[in-house]
């Protein structure tokens, strides 16, 4: 057999790379769901789901398994194309966006770089767009159900999440000056000069303002506790996705859970320095290549998972606003303290450099 | 690889913006042209604008385009009627597709030794980075548009509150 040329090698370590990220990113949305059920279920005094496997630890397979084998009901009034495109923009939109975020070190083989699936020169921006294209599947599935609960529940989440987008926007700009770009690994490395967690933009480079900002406009992005109006179900029966059953209905679910992974992506990413380590340089190496070259990955998946965990604890313990409070929350304490972020840091930048 | 993508998308932007004129159902039309938006995005990457590219996906996609659907959906417009149009609409508008098809086609003809050598990604993409030279350009070079055009948006959205308030 003739060995492998340099392209097939790219090709194939690249086609490896997009399905091990896809896998295991369906894998962590399905335990996203456990994790919250859990957790929720320990913070309310009781035991959350006990019986399918040890620990509940086979539920969200059984689950899964449970949703595909449901019966696909079709409402008959429903407008057909965009009711079967909506949950796919939303499942895709949120998968999408894990391609540009750097999980790991670099680390090259063959010219591949292992951790990370695609280096964008504006990869910032790239998930901004994204977020913002999936919008689209929401607004598409509430208005093409015609029904009067998922159109209120769609135009409630579209206004939303525009009003939320521009205070998330500005919250990174912060960020962005003190990297001075938008490349997602120039960002992490801009963290990882100074001893550990010192060197993060939410501590040493004084961005806790933007960190706050980026988590409320975060959860709003994402339909989350406390901002969960869009499927409010004392008020919506279930909001956008009331007319969707089975699969359609699982597609939705879990590209909520895929956007708070990426939102938590995004904040480790920007405030927390990413796969770098909190100790710095202050631990010597140990291990040889390959825990070296893990060791980031446990560091970057450690700060999701706190994410995750810390999205569960508020769904826990705030009740959900009121729409006006939600929009006066969003358009004049939000944005303007962006603002005033931006003018400070940019100020503060100018006089040191 | 660059000219693949400009044939699939181009063709795409095309076929969107021809949807956008034939579908009767203005939601329709409305994605129509989200797809015609998304085409150019890729278009403007292919050719290493990729900060247009971003800029315009985020801008014209995902807030211009959402706020438009989301009119439709409020006032939840209904099927478009079939019209003959304005009579003004057959006397000036056909003239005027055809005096500026023929503008377009004299520009192309007579700056026809340009065409094809313009290289926009290599020019803005010369090791440089893309967005950082397109800022230098638009705080130094042309500041003063930059800043106007900044006025303007804000006496537009000056005159919309001023419309939308209502009088006590």
């Amino acid at each position: 057999m003739r060995p492998l040329t340099n392209f097939e090698v790219y090709l194939l370590l690249s086609v490896l790379k997009v399905a091990v990220v896809l896998v295991i990113t369906l894998m962590c949305v399905a335990y996203t769901v456990l994790l919250e059920r859990k957790l929720l279920g320990r913070m309310q005094n009781r035991w959350g789901p006990s019986r399918v496997g040890p620990f509940g630890l086979l539920q969200p397979l059984v689950d899964g398994a449970k949703l595909f084998l449901k019966e696909d009901l079709m409402p008959l009034a429903v407008e057909r194309p965009l009711f079967l495109a909506a949950p796919v923009i939303a499942l895709g939109c949120a998968l999408v966006s894990i391609g540009v975020v750097p999980f790991g070190a670099v680390t090259h083989v063959h010219g591949v770089d292992m951790f990370q699936i695609a280096n964008v020169n504006i990869g910032l921006l790239v998930i901004l767009g994204i977020t913002s294209i999936g919008v689209y599947g929401i607004a598409l599935s509430g208005w093409s159900s015609n029904n009067k609960y998922s159109l209120l529940g769609s135009l409630r989440s579209t206004a939303q999440v525009i009003s939320y987008e521009l205070a998330l926007g500005l919250s990174l700009v912060g960020v962005v000056l003190r990297a001075g770009s938008l490349n997602l690994r120039a960002i992490v490395d801009s963290q990882s000069h100074g001893y550990g967690l010192l060197g993060w933009n939410i501590f040493g480079g004084f961005q806790f303002v933007a960190f706050f900002i980026y988590l409320m406009a975060a959860y709003a992005e994402t339909n989350r506790s406390p901002f969960d109006l869009p499927e409010a179900e004392t008020e919506l029966v279930a909001g956008y996705h009331t007319e969707y059953s089975s699969m359609k209905f699982a597609m939705f679910f879990m590209a909520e859970y895929a956007n708070m992974i990426t939102v938590g992506c995004v904040a480790t990413l920007l405030f927390f320095g990413g796969a770098t380590s909190p100790f710095g340089h202050l631990i010597p190496a140990v291990g040889g290549r390959y825990v070296q070259a893990i060791l980031p990955v446990f560091w970057f998946v450690a700060k999701v998972f706190g994410f995750l965990a810390l999205y569960i604890w508020v769904r826990a313990t705030l009740p959900r606003f009121r729409y006006d409070q939600l929009m006066s929350f969003g358009w004049k304490f939000l944005l303007p303290l962006a603002m005033a972020n931006i003018l400070v840091t940019s100020l503060i930048l100018a006089l040191r450099g | 690889m660059q000219l693949a993508l400009f044939f699939i998308f181009g063709a795409l932007a095309v076929a969107g913006a021809l949807n956008l004129l034939l579908q009767r159902h203005p939601i329709n039309s409305a994605l129509s042209l989200v797809v015609v938006m998304m085409s150019l995005a890729v278009l403007y990457w292919s050719l290493g604008a990729e900060f247009l590219a971003a800029a315009q996906v985020i801008v014209y996609s995902g807030a211009i385009m959402v706020l438009f659907v989301f009119v439709i959906m409020l006032l939840n417009a209904g099927e478009e009627e079939e019209t003959h149009g304005s009579r003004a609409a057959y006397t000036v508008g056909i003239p005027g597709a055809a005096a500026i098809f023929c503008l377009l086609t004299f520009v192309f003809l007579s700056e026809r030794h340009a065409l094809g050598s313009a290289n926009i990604g290599g020019y803005l993409n010369r090791g440089v980075d893309n967005i950082a030279e397109v800022s230098a350009m638009l705080f130094t070079k042309l500041l003063l548009p930059f800043e106007v055009t900044s006025i303007l948006i804000l006496v537009a959205i000056l005159g919309a509150v001023v419309l939308a308030r209502k009088e006590q």
